[in-house]
């Protein structure tokens, strides 16, 4: 302290220090916060956010934590997190596996929403997606293993259009059906119906959000039999189709193969020469010759 | 600790004078209100009578009174969502409301998180701890600054994220979980770190609510200021003590005797403490002033 600087001088060069300093440090709280709620986006895996709720980067900034859907959710389905739950303090999630969405038809949670974070143009609860059901597990899935459990299948609130199941060979045994349930992504409401009444001890179908469950066609892809399906008739012309001859197994036949060059459906190609017989009960490649 | 106890107690003189009831009335009014305020957000999911649904970011009374806290749905419109209709006119309720009874009325007769400061308050009195370190109570405006802009920014209501006031209120209706830990650290926070940190410097809900009641016309006035012994009692127990100077020692500047600093909390404690009954109660407009060559006795009230 050689020279004190005047009175005026000192307070300046106080205000300007003590400014910087709360610009640093307010500064540094906000990029904590910032970076928190970045992360908070994240929607992890097994939380789902109530019907016709925003994609998760609008939800957050657009409720308000007041807890009013959970009031009004008949079947205690919705809770608003906790700080230490997997999503943002105070939103409204429900897990699956503890208990589903029932799918009510007045939808009273988006109802009671005061804000627009769950989206009050949803009044058919069946256009809900709050996830998708996946089949995580193959391998233990009592279905995959061959038998008749069916229990997501039938509980399914949207039966034979979100989960329906699709029948294929037993390898395994050689001579029975598999019935699999398969989700179909355009119907399931992702309500968790499914999830809850898996039998195993950990579910072995379980409600992701979409943004984990599914993927994306690239935006130009075309898919030539649906283009065809649209445009009435084939995109190409098919009578100068080169057609290979299709390789089959020796002696099977495949009815209703569609041979473009021919431009016949029916019928049997088997190789020319040889006798034709008719499809054996198992698939191809399966068993013995019959 | 013999200093301690030989020190005064705030507001000794005044339970002299008027009595514990008398020097505890704006006091015990203030617990009721927190108190009821809050049962009545808990006796829905406590004994299944829903006289309130919701909590203090958003209420829904009777199925016809909504509340939205003005703060929690500025943040959200900066984050580029607006209410529906029952937010929206919560809203305007609400902003009403603070803004004619005074915005901090939210922080004193409302906030849970008042009780969990007081408390620390208080026992930092009993134990004679002296502040340590210091933040300029303007700090809680850069804090509200930077939610507003960072809710922009990352459009999330970014407050909310780690606001101590909504957790405590909505722990204690929703369920709890870890959110104790958050108000302890807030009671630790005051009781160690910063005599007042918390309400006083660091919360930017109650500086947004200051902000929102910087005009309204319910204020206290230290009408009786020529009575003040200057036993200082009112600024030991005001949680805003730099409001009280410019009222009650502005005579002499030609200052009138109504605390208009935005940040006065509308407490009342000062009503209580003060032996003399320098303080009540009164509206901004009730304001005169004083003409320093005759020295009237303003505030007739």
């Amino acid at each position: 302290m050689t020279a004190t600087p005047p009175k005026s001088d000192a307070a300046r060069r106080q205000f300007l220090f003590d400014s910087a300093k709360m610009v640093c440090s307010v500064g540094m709280l906000g990029l904590g916060l910032g970076l928190y709620a970045k992360q908070s986006k994240a929607l992890p895996a097994l939380a789902l956010r109530p019907p016709g709720a925003l994609p998760e980067s609008d939800f957050l900034g657009a409720c308000i934590r007041c807890g009013l859907c959970v009031r009004d959710c008949p079947y205690n389905t919705l809770e608003l997190a906790k700080p230490e739950a997997p999503v943002a303090t105070g939103t409204p999630y429900f897990t699956a596996r503890n208990i589903p969405c029932e799918m009510c038809d007045d939808i009273p949670c988006v109802k009671a929403c005061p804000t627009k974070a769950l989206d009050h143009g949803l009044t058919d609860i069946n256009k809900a997606r709050m996830g998708v059901a996946v089949l995580i597990d193959h391998e233990t899935c009592l279905n995959f293993l061959g038998l008749r459990c069916d229990v997501c299948y039938r509980v399914c609130p949207v039966i034979d259009k979100a989960i329906t199941l699709d029948m294929v060979p037993n390898q395994r045994t050689g001579r029975h059906a598999m019935f699999l349930p398969t989700v179909h992504s355009e119907h399931c409401t992702g309500c968790g119906k499914c999830e809850k009444s898996c039998v195993l001890e950990e579910a072995a179908i379980r409600v992701l959000p979409s943004k984990l469950a599914k993927g994306e066609l690239g935006k130009h892809y075309r898919l030539g039999w649906e283009e065809q399906k649209k445009a009435g008739h084939s995109l190409i012309d098919e009578s100068k189709m080169i057609d290979l001859p299709d390789r089959l197994p020796e002696g099977a036949r495949l009815p209703g193969h569609y041979d473009p060059a021919s431009g016949q459906t029916e019928a049997m190609r088997g190789m020319s020469g040889q006798e034709v017989v008719t499809i054996p009960s198992l698939p191809p490649g399966l068993g013995g010759k019959p | 600790m013999s200093q301690v106890s030989h020190k005064k107690r705030i507001g000794a003189e005044a339970i002299e004078a008027k009595g514990w009831l008398g020097a505890h009335k704006w006091l015990i009014l203030r617990r009721l209100s927190q108190l009821s305020i809050l049962a009545l957000f808990m006796i829905g999911p406590l004994a299944g009578i829903w006289i309130v649904k919701g909590n203090l970011n958003y209420s829904y009374t009777l199925d016809v009174l909504p509340l939205t806290d003005p703060y929690v749905a500025l943040q959200s419109l900066m984050a580029g969502h607006v209410p529906e209709k029952l937010g929206l006119i919560g809203v305007a309720i609400a902003v009403a409301f603070y803004f004619l009874v005074g915005g901090r009325v939210y922080c004193s007769w409302v906030c849970p998180i008042n009780m969990v400061t007081d408390a620390a308050g208080w026992l930092r009195d009993r134990l004679g701890i002296k502040g340590a370190s210091s933040l300029s109570a303007k700090t809680r405006y850069w804090i509200l600054g930077m939610t507003l802009v960072a809710s922009a920014i990352t459009g999330v209501v970014l407050w909310e994220l780690i606001n101590p006031v909504s957790m405590l209120h909505r722990g204690l209706i929703f369920g709890l979980g870890s959110a104790w830990m958050v108000v302890l650290a807030i009671f630790l926070f005051d009781l160690f770190v910063m005599t007042r940190g918390w309400c006083g410097r660091l919360c930017p809900v109650g500086a947004f609510y200051g902000l929102l009641g910087k005009w309204s016309p319910v204020r206290i006035s230290a009408s009786k200021r020529s009575a003040c012994n200057d036993c200082m009692d009112c600024f030991e127990v005001c949680p805003e003590p730099q409001v009280i100077r410019p009222a009650l020692k502005g005579e002499g500047k030609g200052v009138g005797p109504v605390i208009l600093a935005a940040n006065c909390t509308n407490c009342g404690r000062c009503i209580d403490v003060c032996s003399k009954d320098v303080f009540n109660f009164g509206l901004r407009s009730n304001n005169p002033v004083p003409t320093a060559s005759i020295g009237v006795q303003p505030g007739a009230k």
